[in-house]
């Protein structure tokens, strides 16, 4: 995949991190993304992320286990082979419960963490480009991609004002899976504000 | 001054001292990256070789059959099940803390969650090891699968409570393993970035899936977590449950009683908080974080003890009134010649679980108790000795007097290589908790950032400047 060139800005701090994701967002440039060590709340709204859609991909794997599990049951004891057991009725429904709803946990959890996986692009010996080796210790680093009309400078001269400790450009290939940013990520002049 | 404050005024500090973001990952990958201490070493070969003497009596066991244990016609689980009980019953607290918690949105499991949640994953491997071995001819322990075989197809039976518990604890290994893993998938990340060795930098790199820590990514593993949550919480209630159905369906006198599943899920959670305790509190003295492991966790987690071990209390009373209550005169049996008897064969188990369980943590009424260590230690495995009794009153007292005087057997008692299995279990346990605690970061260390703003006791000060600004101020600078 081509190589891009992007302004890597690193904030010490979230509370100098926040007022400068939305001075960047009106100056109107692209956030590529912001890498930080911990979960930032509020950030994705920040820089203009939709929500995740993954709980609803856990939705329809959970629902997905309950109809394998009571469908698989209901068949083994009704239709395929049907035994007697004590005189008790070929279609126990409460004794179908307990391994139902295991099942149903079951896939959920299986098949949201593989697709977690998949949209993150996570896996092992899975190599990506880092911008800053800090960023999983105590770095906010905020990454800006170059287009054709950026002024590498002005953008540089523009991070440090907001607060940025640290501003340097690198070429990196950043989406080699699939594009996710390329289609999540919305000039903030083009959309409408989240909140 | 501001109506926000960032930090509470009147809750404790959950991190102690003055820390940053970095002193975090130095404090908590510290005994990662250093050579282990001597007490390291001589308590991982003394658990190695618990784990070898346990391997060899699984091998008596399987190579010359289970009559190399004590169990007779009539206690036909004895040690075994107790022991799967057991162990089952301690890894509730992890997931309790991991998932439970973290709905109530109570932070102060942000420091222990780490460590408790993979005690979980190893009690539920030692207990898991009880049922397979109990099988005897372990080789056709695949029977219990179901899958189109060529027996038949002879399918395993769903409406069995055993069944139940294949598919219940397989789920819960399952699901709290991925719960654990991905937490750890950042930090693992964070190890990897500060990696000085290339052999360190490469083995973690594997194990961090290549983590970059994207706000996306974040915001996809923050709604994982909840979810997970939220599957982990019925989840861990339903397990204990279904191994309560494995007596409660029963029609034996002492098992066949509907209050088992509340009453083994209230005491799962006792146990395992108790051993929570037991490894916390010499972890965070050999690895020296105090700091995030505070007296307020230890607190915390003594009031659950306490709680707990009344509702647990409470349940036998129960049990007790209601034996007496029915006029049933074989439950009365065996609740008051089996039981609560001196006199009788098990009276003495019967009288140390209610000493152990109820009694003895009534101490932790008393702020002063719960914050005192030695007594937080010794309690932690007065407890477990405790919750041993329990499902060793259950299980034998209930079935070495049967409906059949013909069959009642001696005084039951293990062999030694029953006793070697159940101290194997303790190897196992202890080799990979020590294994955990060398290569794995025992605290969540993106958790921990995520909250010392807000729960770190030096931020109490820091904070003041930004709290001076107005509320629109504040708004003003950070909406978008």
């Amino acid at each position: 995949m081509a190589k891009k060139k992007f302004v890597v800005g690193c904030f010490d701090d979230e509370n100098v991190l926040f007022p400068a994701v939305k001075k960047v967002r009106l100056a109107g440039y692209k956030i590529h993304d912001v890498y930080t060590p911990y979960a930032v709340h509020g950030l994705d709204k920040a820089i203009g992320l939709r929500e995740t859609s993954l709980h609803t991909a856990g939705f329809i794997y959970g629902l997905s286990g309950t109809s394998i599990a009571l469908g698989g049951m209901s068949w083994v004891f009704v239709s395929d082979w049907p035994l007697n057991i004590g005189g008790k009725p070929h279609f126990p429904f409460p004794a179908f419960i307990p391994i139902t709803f295991e099942a149903t946990v079951l896939l959920s959890a299986v098949g949201m963490m593989i697709t977690f996986c998949y949209l993150c692009q996570l896996a092992p010996f899975v190599k990506k480009h880092h911008f800053h080796h800090r960023a999983t210790d105590d770095k906010f680093v905020m990454v800006i991609e170059c287009t054709s009309k950026t002024n590498v400078d002005d953008l540089k001269d523009f991070l440090s004002n907001a607060g940025a400790s640290e501003v340097n450009v690198q070429d990196a290939e950043a989406n080699w899976w699939i594009g996710t940013y390329d289609k999540e990520q919305v000039l903030l002049k083009d959309s409408k504000p989240v909140v | 001054m501001s109506l926000l404050r960032y930090e509470s005024q009147l809750r404790e500090p959950l991190i102690d001292g003055d820390k940053t973001y970095h002193d975090v990952t130095e404090d908590i990958c510290r005994p990662i990256e250093a050579k282990p201490g001597k007490l390291w070493y001589v308590g991982f070969y003394i658990s190695v070789a618990l784990l070898l003497f346990g391997i060899y009596s699984v091998y008596r066991e399987v190579a010359y059959g289970i009559g190399q244990w004590n169990v007779n016609h009539t206690v036909g689980w004895g040690w075994d099940i107790t022991n799967f009980v057991w162990w089952i019953g301690i890894g509730h607290a992890g997931t309790l803390i991991s998932a439970i918690l973290l709905l109530f949105r109570q932070t102060w499991r942000n420091g222990v969650n780490r460590a408790a949640e993979a005690m979980t994953i190893f009690a539920v491997m030692c207990a898991g090891q009880f049922p397979i071995w109990h099988m005897g001819r372990v080789w056709n322990g695949f029977f219990v699968l179901p899958y189109p075989n060529t027996r038949g197809p002879v399918w395993p039976n769903f409406a069995s409570p055993l069944m139940w518990d294949v598919f219940a604890i397989s789920t819960y290994f399952t699901v709290s393993l991925l719960f654990w893993y991905s937490g750890l998938i950042p930090d693992f990340a964070t190890i990897r970035d500060r990696a000085k060795t290339k052999f360190r930098k490469f083995s973690y790199g594997i194990v961090a899936f290549g983590w970059t820590g994207s706000t996306k990514h974040w915001q996809r593993l923050e709604s994982l977590a909840l979810v997970l949550a939220g599957l982990a919480t019925p989840l861990v209630l339903s397990v204990h449950t279904i191994v309560s159905f494995d007596f409660a369906t029963s029609v034996i006198p002492g098992w066949h009683t509907t209050i088992f599943p509340p009453y083994f899920v209230a005491g799962a959670i006792f146990s395992g908080f108790a051993m929570v305790q037991t490894l916390l509190l010499i972890t965070r003295k050999i690895l020296g974080l105090q700091a995030y492991i505070t007296l307020g966790h230890i607190e915390a987690m003594n009031k659950v003890i306490v709680l707990t071990g009344s509702i647990v209390g409470c349940a036998y009373l129960t049990e007790l009134f209601i034996a007496y209550y029915s006029q049933n005169q074989y439950e009365a049996y065996a609740f008051f010649y089996t039981r609560a008897n001196f006199y009788s064969s098990y009276g003495w188990a019967y009288f140390g679980m209610m000493f152990c369980n109820v009694a003895a943590p009534q101490i932790f009424w008393f702020r002063k108790m719960r914050r005192n260590l030695w007594v937080t230690m010794f309690l932690s495995i007065i407890v477990n000795i405790g919750m041993w009794f329990e499902r060793f009153v259950i299980i034998v007292t209930s079935i070495y007097r049967d409906y059949l005087p013909s069959s009642w057997p001696y005084y039951y008692s293990p062999s030694i290589w029953e006793i070697g299995f159940y101290v194997g279990t303790f190897g196992l346990f202890f080799t990979c908790y020590f294994l955990f605690s060398k290569y794995f970061p025992v605290i969540a260390i993106a958790e921990i950032k995520q909250i010392l703003k807000v729960s770190g006791e030096s931020y109490k000060d820091k904070m003041d400047k930004l709290e001076e600004d107005t509320v629109e101020a504040f708004a003003h600078a950070t909406a978008h």
